[in-house]
């Protein structure tokens, strides 16, 4: 199959999405499950590409992914709430320091760039470390944001610890699919460029590859920059989304669900990210709902069901994946349809030979 | 002959222990040059500290005639050194194909000639070209790893131990190899465990004792060497 033909077909394949999506927001309700399902999957997908990026193709173990989302979705409210509206948000604090509101789209790309921002100073001392001391040292640099953006000193800007709300937002489900789309193609982009080669080069071997002249400080900013540049977008979009915004729910909880979508979908492949964020929230957000609630059959007390019932069941899957299947959903590799095409056609050729050795 | 690299009083020392105590030699252009030695004695930590990878503690490294030492890495193989590093070291995630091209990671020119001359070296790898490095053989991966570090279009290129770990007779394929390579007009610095391959194969040999060279001479003479005979050969003195 031709580069070009392939081309053509994702292209097509991606507008009958966005063409389905679009049809069903026209038939179904606005409050569908479904969407919620959708919007929620897609800015877990960037964020999951964007810890990707990090933990799959450069070898550096992160976990500071909820912090530079908690910065995002912060730069992100903040920046767009209605001026009219803040009085009333920033009731404690006078109506805050800032009295403009920018468009969403740029407080979206400044949201980025402010997380970008934090990642490249937090960066300067923390990406000296590898493996687990890089893990611990983002985890507590996410924790210690969190925190300051809570600190009452700076609630004319945060806020404090109260909601940041009445922020504009879109409620389309394409627009959520449209804008993580564009940045995990960006990230792609990267991944396939002499910088995305280098850095899986680092992965592989951080000697060899410095001996080949790679500026290892240099490439693991670089990367360290721009998954949390990503994950600052992510992090602007579930403030749009959830239409309200407070620091106290991006706790590392939030940053092991990501990881957790990650080892699922398969360290080091972006569709297995995609495809498992949507997994796991359309199970953890829909279908396994019933899990956390009690369950009557007649008079029968479904035994187990109650809340946080839900959070047993996700523990058991990890250790499942875990020990049984290491390599996630799609290993290293990447779903594609040429590979589909290839699978098919190969299988085809194979059957035909068989055939022919049978007679 | 020119020298196209002159160590001057290198020094290396980690932490408290010093590795290298103030040596002096020099490469000559299109010369193999070795430096044998027994575990320890600071062969590694001397090509090491050639291309950056260490700070040299002391001394200077001059590669024709300019100064490397202080300078970062990538400036350094920039310059045209380019260092095999030990156990061989590539990229095993990446493909074939994709090693040889970071090998290249510092050039912007294009790489068709020297993909070309490459594979003409070692026609397995073309073979193998789409394969991932981690599926070669360890031979293979040694022919890699000389591969990847001829792509950076090399004036010299310094081996750490290319025969750790293998096979007597890839052993011999990897030095035939380094001996076309050199013929081809390479300059390569050699460092050896394997003291009888690597004299046979070189125009010049020093020895290294913990952290200083206590010998030198052309590979023939060091070869038949009484002392190097029963330290290094494993033949013992008649």
């Amino acid at each position: 199959m031709s580069k070009k033909k392939e081309i053509i077909i994702n292209v097509a394949l991606i507008g009958g999405l966005l063409l389905i999506l679009f049809i069903l927001e026209r038939f179904l309700p606005a409050t569908s499950m479904l969407f919620t399902v959708l919007k929620k999957g897609a800015i877990y997908a960037l964020v999951a590409v964007s810890m990707n990026l990090l933990n799959g193709f450069t070898g550096l173990f992160s976990l500071g992914q909820a912090g530079f989302m908690l910065v995002g979705a912060y730069t992100y409210g903040v920046l767009t709430i209605p001026v009219a509206e803040r009085a009333n948000v920033y009731m404690y604090f006078d109506g805050g320091l800032i009295q403009f509101a920018l468009h969403p789209i740029i407080a979206i790309i400044l949201a980025g760039a402010l997380a970008g921002v934090f990642a490249y100073l937090i960066g300067l001392p923390v990406l000296r470390l590898k493996s687990d001391y890089l893990a611990i040292a983002t985890l507590g640099f996410a924790e210690i944001i969190r925190a300051i953006f809570q600190w009452d000193k700076l609630g004319p800007i945060t806020n404090g610890s109260n909601l940041l709300r009445s922020y504009p937002s879109y409620k389309s489900v394409l627009f959520y699919f449209v804008a993580s789309g564009i940045c995990i193609a960006l990230i792609v982009m990267m991944i396939n460029s002499t910088y995305g080669r280098a850095f899986k080069a680092i992965r592989d071997d951080e000697v060899a590859a410095e001996a080949m002249g790679i500026n290892l400080a240099h490439h693991k900013r670089i990367a360290f920059v721009v998954s949390s540049f990503f994950a600052g977008v992510s992090g602007a979009l579930l403030a749009m989304y959830q239409t309200s915004v407070q620091a106290a729910m991006f706790k590392s909880a939030m940053t092991y669900e990501i990881l957790l979508i990650v080892v699922i979908g398969g360290i080091g492949s972006i569709t297995g990210s995609c495809i498992s964020a949507f997994l796991f929230i359309i199970l953890s957000e829909w279908l396994l709902r019933f899990l956390d609630t009690d369950t009557y059959i007649g008079s029968f007390h479904v035994p187990l069901l109650r809340s946080g019932f839900r959070k047993v069941v996700f523990a058991v899957i990890i250790m499942i994946i875990v020990l049984f299947f290491r390599q996630g959903i799609m290993g290293t590799k990447e779903f594609s349809i040429s590979g589909i095409y290839h699978k098919i056609t190969g299988k085809k050729k194979k059957e035909v030979k068989g055939g022919g050795a049978d007679e | 002959m020119s020298k196209i690299l002159e160590i001057k009083d290198l020094s290396v020392a980690y932490g408290g222990i010093q590795a290298v105590r103030g040596i002096s030699f020099e490469v000559n252009e299109g010369e193999i040059v070795t430096l044998i030695g027994a575990n320890g004695a600071g062969k590694s930590s001397t090509l090491r500290s050639i291309v950056g990878l260490v700070k040299p503690a002391g001394g200077s490294v001059l590669f024709q005639g300019k100064e490397l030492r202080g300078l970062a890495t990538e400036n350094i193989v920039k310059n045209g050194i380019t260092l095999v590093p030990e156990g061989r070291r590539v990229f095993v995630n990446l493909t074939v194909f994709e090693n040889l091209r970071m090998g290249a990671y510092m050039r912007k020119d294009n790489l068709d000639a020297d993909l070309d001359w490459v594979y003409s070296l070692f026609p397995r790898l073309k073979e193998r070209s789409w394969q991932s490095a981690g599926t070669l053989s360890g031979g293979e991966q040694q022919m890699l790893a000389i591969a990847r570090a001829l792509m950076s279009k090399p004036k010299l290129i310094m081996m750490d131990e290319p025969s750790l770990g293998l096979a007597p007779l890839v052993v011999q394929g990897v030095f035939d190899i380094i001996s076309e390579i050199n013929r081809q007009g390479v300059t390569i610095l050699l460092v050896e465990q394997n003291a009888n391959m690597a004299l046979k194969a070189a125009d010049r040999g020093y020895v290294m004792e913990t952290g200083r060279i206590t010998m030198t001479g052309t590979g023939k003479e060091l070869s038949e060497n009484e002392e190097i005979r029963a330290a290094y050969l494993g033949k013992s003195k008649k």
